[in-house]
């Protein structure tokens, strides 16, 4: 954990000895405010400006016409499959890599940002290579009758893939920080292993987890890329929210296409909300997964 | 201390210490127990998971309602063509047979969609922009290398060709191929390697120089590459191309399908937008085909074959020509001559064999395209 202030005495008295002269801090707010302003707040409203361009009943006729309904449901499918598995897995690797020392722990560390480090558009080509018609493994899937590419499973598969790394990344840096005392007392006094990670380990990180949730969450009902090139692009069938988005930009229904927008957006500020309450309730524990 | 590892092997365990979740606050604690609230979370979570695969399965079964159901993938500018002949066509075989059939329908540049149903997108029909994307299928089996044969006029319920969409006014004085090259003119046309209408549109300014320098190919050559410093982006499709051009108003002409150019038109301005028709330009064929593979696959192969021979019947012509397509049905023709002034157009045939031909000599990898991009002069 870093040093709080109070512990570094010459530091303690900041207002007289980093303060800028007013004019300086005017203008600095003035140029952030501004900055923020022209980027972040207008476009905001223009979203929501264009999404209201003809009314509320326009604005929620849109959202139920099938086209939409059926992009809403798909994203929020996709991601409630998304999350619960990618939850599974990253808490369990977290707690693999943060409490335990085995061979191959540096390699797995690395498999889990690959994601990060690859194109969401390689991402989908990855599993059209793998299960499109002349990918290598549909040869293999061929006597099941399933349908992965350019159909929901494989949505599902680009999305998990994208996502993967949110959770166990938020986990580890706090569960490595948090160290393994906790739970050598817990197994001293007695308890299990399973009773040690749920009553101890789990609880030690909950906020974290929630933040990982959050962020997995966020990119799993946002994703474009990697869902683009695997979908196929049926409307009502395979296209997800910000695809749809993008059909309806593209056949000149703007004020649809900002309807949905807008909900995408409600999205992403609920996620920033939430983020935020969570950050400033529970900093200090959430600090240590920025390091 | 055996006391309590009797009871740890017994199973039953007291817990002796109280659990609360380590201080890292600095004193302000969080001193509730908190297993409770995550051991609900993760109940909550658990449902949640069960809940999202009921809904995965139910989803694979929702489609069961219809009686049949096709797919049908066409390229970028027919967006709104098939939402309405879809429409069109159900009524008209809910009448005929009594069956319910939904079409379904995917858009994007055509040769990224021919693309995609080699990989595996289950396309009972294919409706592209040109025949080269139909003979890919064909060279991957999804269809017999006839398929041109097995419909009216080789395959093409329509026609189209390719005009100039230019700012209202036209402040540039366009009129014709020529004045694309002037000083400070800025051309939008999307990237004929993945854009059907891209191709057909670089065919027609080629044929134009062609004609224009009496078949010099010194100097086609050199208006190809004066063209193609113009454009300042390559869209992958036709709609994205539009939408650059009208909505992000970027460029003083769109080189456009037809019917694209007058679909801008109505949905984006008649007070900002106009066409302008070229002395010379092509007849643009897009063509469809019944893909064997899939429908055989998927028993829909009656239906997929109702579906495009009801494109070429008067009222599918009908809708055609309301969409700005050049009806092939010489009296719905008649009926909406005046949208579609006559026009002289070169037929890929007479200038540049067929597909397969054009294809390898233009835009192949290394082909005269390439050749052409990578030496115009700079802008």
């Amino acid at each position: 954990m870093s040093p709080r202030r109070a512990d570094l005495p010459f530091l303690s008295n900041r207002s007289e000895l980093l303060s800028e002269p007013l004019w300086v801090r005017l203008l600095l707010l003035t140029l952030a405010l501004t900055f923020l302003g022209g980027f972040l707040f207008l476009p905001l409203f223009v979203v929501f400006g264009e999404a209201l361009a003809q009314g509320f009943a326009f604005y929620f006729a849109t959202l139920r016409t099938p086209d939409a309904q059926s992009a809403i449901g798909l994203t929020l499918l996709v991601a409630l499959v998304a999350i619960p598995c990618n939850l599974l897995f990253g808490v369990s690797a977290a707690w693999a890599i943060a409490k335990f020392r085995f061979p191959g722990r540096a390699l797995l560390l690395t498999l889990i940002d690959l994601p990060f480090s690859v194109s969401p558009v390689v991402a989908g080509l990855i599993f059209i290579l793998m299960f499109g018609a002349q990918g290598w493994a549909t040869p293999l899937l061929r006597p099941f009758d399933v349908k992965i590419v350019f159909a929901v499973p494989g949505i599902i598969l680009a999305t998990l893939f994208v996502t993967f790394p949110f959770i166990a990344r938020e986990l580890i840096p706090l569960m490595e920080e948090q160290g393994v005392e906790d739970e050598e007392s817990a197994l001293m006094l007695g308890a299990s292993g399973w009773q040690t990670f749920w009553r101890v380990t789990l609880p030690n990180v909950r906020y974290g987890l929630m933040y990982g949730v959050l962020l997995c969450n966020a990119r799993a009902m946002g994703e474009f890329g990697a869902v683009s090139v695997i979908s196929g692009h049926i409307r009502g069938l395979t296209n997800t929210m910000p695809l749809h988005v993008e059909v309806l930009y593209n056949e000149y229904e703007f004020v649809a296409a900002f309807a949905v927008a807008s909900l995408l957006t409600i999205l992403a500020l609920v996620t920033l909300g939430v983020k935020n309450v969570l950050q400033w309730r529970y900093r200090d524990q959430l600090q240590a997964a920025e390091h | 201390m055996s006391a309590l590892h009797d009871s740890h092997l017994g199973g039953g365990v007291v817990f002796p210490f109280p659990l609360r979740g380590p201080d890292f606050s600095g004193g302000r604690t969080a001193a509730t127990p908190v297993h409770g609230a995550v051991g609900r979370y993760l109940l909550i979570s658990g449902l949640l998971l069960l809940f999202s695969l009921c809904l995965a399965g139910g989803g694979i079964v929702v489609a069961a309602h219809a009686d049949s159901e096709i797919l049908n993938v066409s390229y970028d500018p027919t967006r709104e063509l098939y939402q309405e002949f879809n429409v069109a066509f159900s009524r008209h075989w809910l009448e005929q047979t009594g069956e319910r059939v939904v079409v379904r329908q995917s858009h994007g540049g055509s040769a990224s969609q021919a693309r995609a149903v080699i990989d595996g997108l289950a396309a009972d029909v294919v409706t592209l922009a040109l025949a080269y994307d139909i003979d890919a299928l064909a060279a991957h089996q999804l269809l017999p290398r006839n398929w041109q044969a097995r419909l009216p006029h080789e395959s093409t319920p329509c026609t189209s060709t390719i005009v100039f969409l230019v700012r209202k006014g036209n402040p540039k004085g366009i009129k014709d191929w020529g004045d694309l090259i002037r000083p400070g003119v800025q051309v939008i046309t999307p990237n004929p390697k993945t854009s059907g209408g891209a191709r057909w549109n670089y065919l027609a300014a080629w044929s134009w120089a062609e004609t224009q320098f009496g078949g010099d190919p010194g100097k086609v050559r050199g208006y190809m590459e004066q063209l193609m410093a113009r454009v300042p982006v390559l869209d992958s499709g036709a709609r994205a191309a539009t939408t650059t051009f009208a909505k992000r108003g970027l460029g003083d002409l769109l080189l456009a399908w037809e019917n694209e150019a007058i679909l801008a038109v109505e949905k984006l301005g008649p007070h900002d937008l106009e066409i302008v028709r070229p002395t010379r330009s092509i007849l643009a064929q897009p063509p469809v085909a019944v893909v064997d593979r899939v429908v055989d696959a998927r028993g829909t192969r009656k239906v997929a074959e109702a579906y495009l021979r009801y494109l070429y019947t008067p009222e599918g012509q009908e809708i055609l020509a309301r969409h700005h397509f050049r009806p092939t049905d010489p009296t719905v023709a008649t009926r909406h001559a005046q949208k579609f002034p006559p026009l002289l157009m070169t037929t890929l045939q007479e200038r540049f064999g067929d597909w397969q031909q054009a294809q390898a000599r233009h835009f192949a990898d290394g082909g005269l395209f390439d050749q052409i991009q990578k030496s115009k002069p700079a802008p």
